[in-house]
């Protein structure tokens, strides 16, 4: 049975992983930001055979409010061995191109808050010796593209922060998984026209749970991305940046 | 998130498709009219709203409590009967009633007051329905019951989701011993066998329905296969082929036309040999063997089909089949797996429910334009003269007077309509 942590619970991808765990018996808890989606989250994985479900809200840029939430998982849960961090906006491009403000918050919540939160985390499993970290990255993080760097740019120090800390940890017996979603058809992008490219949330579940059984470092879901995105890391920057993308 | 109905006729046009997640939040913002709308497998256009919104609630697709000691299951109304299955079967219960899809959701099977092979015993899906939660679009909550707001109740099963948004609902299991039923198939060679065989099975059989060889013509005429069932005791039996065919894609015509539909119901109809077949059956390919094959509508190639499903009450209903399936068979045209069944006299809950006491049978036409369009009215014809019914959920074309005809009690749904609800349905009917 793991006992597991998930940050930004009410997104359709955590959500859909959560379900998989508690279909297993795992004890989890859950945090967001709405409290009465939370509760609806909760019942519904108790019902679907979770040993154990607890909820915290939180506003991930209340970096005070971390290390509650963290004692409050543990604590609930009777210790912690599994955290998902699965929290993110997509970020409006235009409007960080002309607001610093804009740029500023993307960062908190896409990078910052999840750097924030691995910290004492990191340290907790490193100190107990065992312990599985994921993080939904995203392919967007490979390399920066002119329709979405600002959030893509986050999405790579998120990647290259794990990277570290997957070498950091490695002694210790932690695992740390970068999980890189390409297109999922989520409340999130639900303004985007959808061809063959897109997964539903299900299915990234799926792989999310098999990384992390797995202890794998870096996962693309669907797995084709990895071969979308080796084509675009190499492509020459003098074509690159005659390409709009 | 597709917007579609089943048949894939009519196609929708100028849809706005709104997803509802949030049982406890208010209904999205929308101009014009609104339709909730499940997993789309209602044929025809009462799931559809063209130039309007269809408020998508798969996403209402939450567990909410379920007592394994009582068989009380609450859900959200974006919940599917296979969902449902996976949960509670292993843990000894099962739907009380299911419709040949275990793909429809909760929200659906309420919405259309769904029915099953065991009618006869257990009525409508509504007869198990404890309650549910109704969202207008004033933003008022309702819990309707056969005994709280039952007058909403009454309304909304069978509202076709005219009456507000279902968010929730409380249903009442059946008990089972594991996943098995042992069936029998008995061979008939015309209606009055069919109708003796049915008499004789309604005490001791919890499920019954047929299958019709709707292209027989002449002494052939309604001659089919009768299966009957009970859930099977404790034990061990066959588990279901893991193996999902899928129909990848639209072929650009109808595979089923009148050469393939003779032939195949002709070999259907002599693959059982002699006259009685017995078996023990896992409750997939009994209850929803077409669930099997992924996207089967689209064997009707890019027109799509038809689904025609009446009732006729049972002092005609020896005479209006036989006359339904003569026209049926010259016209060439039907389906591989015509259904018949005789309704039992339970009354429905529903002011539109659609199952009363008599036969039903319910069979696909691929779309081949007019004539398609008025054989389905001559069927009509047939079935008005008998004082039966056509079901609004497979429904595509009828005429409005028909309709009403049909469901005299129609206009007495007014009251509970939600003024800023409507679909195509509807408009089609009444307007």
């Amino acid at each position: 049975m793991r006992r597991i942590l998930i940050v930004g619970a009410t997104s359709a991808i955590a959500e859909a992983t959560a379900r998989l765990f508690a279909a297993r018996g795992d004890a989890l808890c859950l945090v967001g930001r709405d409290a009465s989606r939370l509760a609806a989250i909760a019942s519904d994985l108790a019902v679907r055979g979770a040993v154990r479900t607890a909820t915290a809200t939180l506003e991930v840029t209340d970096y005070a409010a971390h290390a509650d939430v963290i004692a409050l998982a543990e604590r609930e849960l009777g210790g912690l061995d599994t955290v998902l961090i699965a929290h993110g906006t997509l970020s409006d491009q235009v409007e960080c191109e002309n607001s610093v403000d804009a740029l500023r918050r993307e960062y908190d919540i896409n990078a910052l808050s999840v750097m924030a939160l691995l910290t004492p985390i990191a340290n907790r499993f490193a100190q107990q010796g065992f312990g599985s970290i994921a993080v939904i990255s995203s392919v967007a993080g490979d390399r920066g593209r002119m329709s979405n760097y600002v959030y893509g740019s986050a999405k790579a120090a998120v990647s290259a922060f794990l990277s570290g800390l997957r070498q950091r940890l490695q002694k210790s017996g932690v695992n740390v998984l970068t999980i890189k979603p390409g297109f999922v058809d989520t409340p999130m992008t639900k303004d985007f026209p959808k061809g063959a490219l897109w997964a539903k949330p299900d299915a990234i579940a799926q792989g999310i749970v098999k990384a992390i059984d797995k202890g794998r470092s870096v996962v693309y879901l669907p797995w084709f991305w990895s071969l979308i995105m080796l084509i675009i890391r190499n492509v020459p920057e003098f074509v690159f940046k005659r390409v709009k993308l | 998130m597709a917007g579609t109905s089943w048949g894939r006729y009519p196609v929708p046009r100028a849809q706005r498709l709104l997803a509802v997640r949030d049982r406890d939040a208010a209904l999205p913002e929308f101009d014009g009219t609104a339709l909730p709308h499940g997993n789309g497998r209602s044929y025809g256009d009462s799931c559809l709203n063209d130039g309007g919104t269809l408020l998508c609630a798969r996403g209402l697709d939450r567990f909410i409590a379920f007592d394994a000691e009582h068989g009380i299951l609450r859900c959200e109304a974006g919940v599917l009967l296979s969902e449902i299955l996976d949960l509670v079967v292993s843990q000894g219960w099962f739907l009380p009633v299911t419709p040949g899809t275990k793909y429809v959701t909760v929200g659906g099977a309420i919405a259309n007051d769904v029915h099953g092979k065991n009618h006869h015993v257990a009525g409508c899906f509504s007869e198990h329905v404890i309650g549910f939660e109704l969202l207008r679009s004033d933003g008022s909550r309702r819990w309707c019951s056969a005994t709280e707001n039952a007058d909403w109740f009454a309304a909304t099963v069978a509202g076709l989701g005219l009456t507000g948004l279902i968010t929730w609902a409380e249903l009442r299991l059946q008990r089972v011993r594991g996943p098995w039923l042992n069936s029998e198939t008995h061979r008939f060679e015309n209606l009055a066998e069919f109708f003796a065989l049915s008499a004789a099975s309604e005490r001791d059989y919890e499920y019954t329905v047929a299958w019709i060889d709707c292209a027989a013509r002449g002494s052939a005429a309604g001659r089919g296969h009768f299966i009957r069932a009970n859930h099977a005791p404790a034990g061990d039996g066959p588990r279901p082929s893991k193996r999902r065919l899928a129909v990848p894609l639209t072929p650009p015509f109808s595979l089923i036309n009148s050469l393939s539909l003779r032939a195949f119901n002709a070999l259907y109809y002599h693959r059982l040999r002699g006259r009685v077949q017995h078996a023990l059956t896992h409750y997939e390919p009994y209850f929803y063997p077409l669930d099997a094959i992924g996207g089967w509508n689209r064997l009707y190639g890019p027109r799509g089909f038809l689904q025609y499903q009446c009732v006729v009450p049972p002092a005609q209903a020896s005479d209006a089949l036989t006359e339904l399936l003569a026209r049926i068979s010259a016209s060439g045209s039907g389906s591989f797996l015509a259904v018949l069944k005789m309704f039992g006299e339970r009354k429905s809950a529903g002011i539109l429910s659609f199952p009363r006491p008599g036969a039903t049978l319910a069979l696909d036409f691929p779309n081949d334009g007019p004539e398609t369009f008025a054989l389905l009215d001559a069927l009509d014809d047939v079935v008005a003269a008998a004082g039966g019914a056509v079901y609004a959920a497979k429904d595509a074309r009828l005429a409005g007077a028909r309709f009403r005809d049909y469901f005299p009690a129609w206009n007495t749904l007014q009251p509970y309509l939600d003024p800023r609800f409507s679909s195509g349905f509807w408009r089609r009917v009444t307007e």
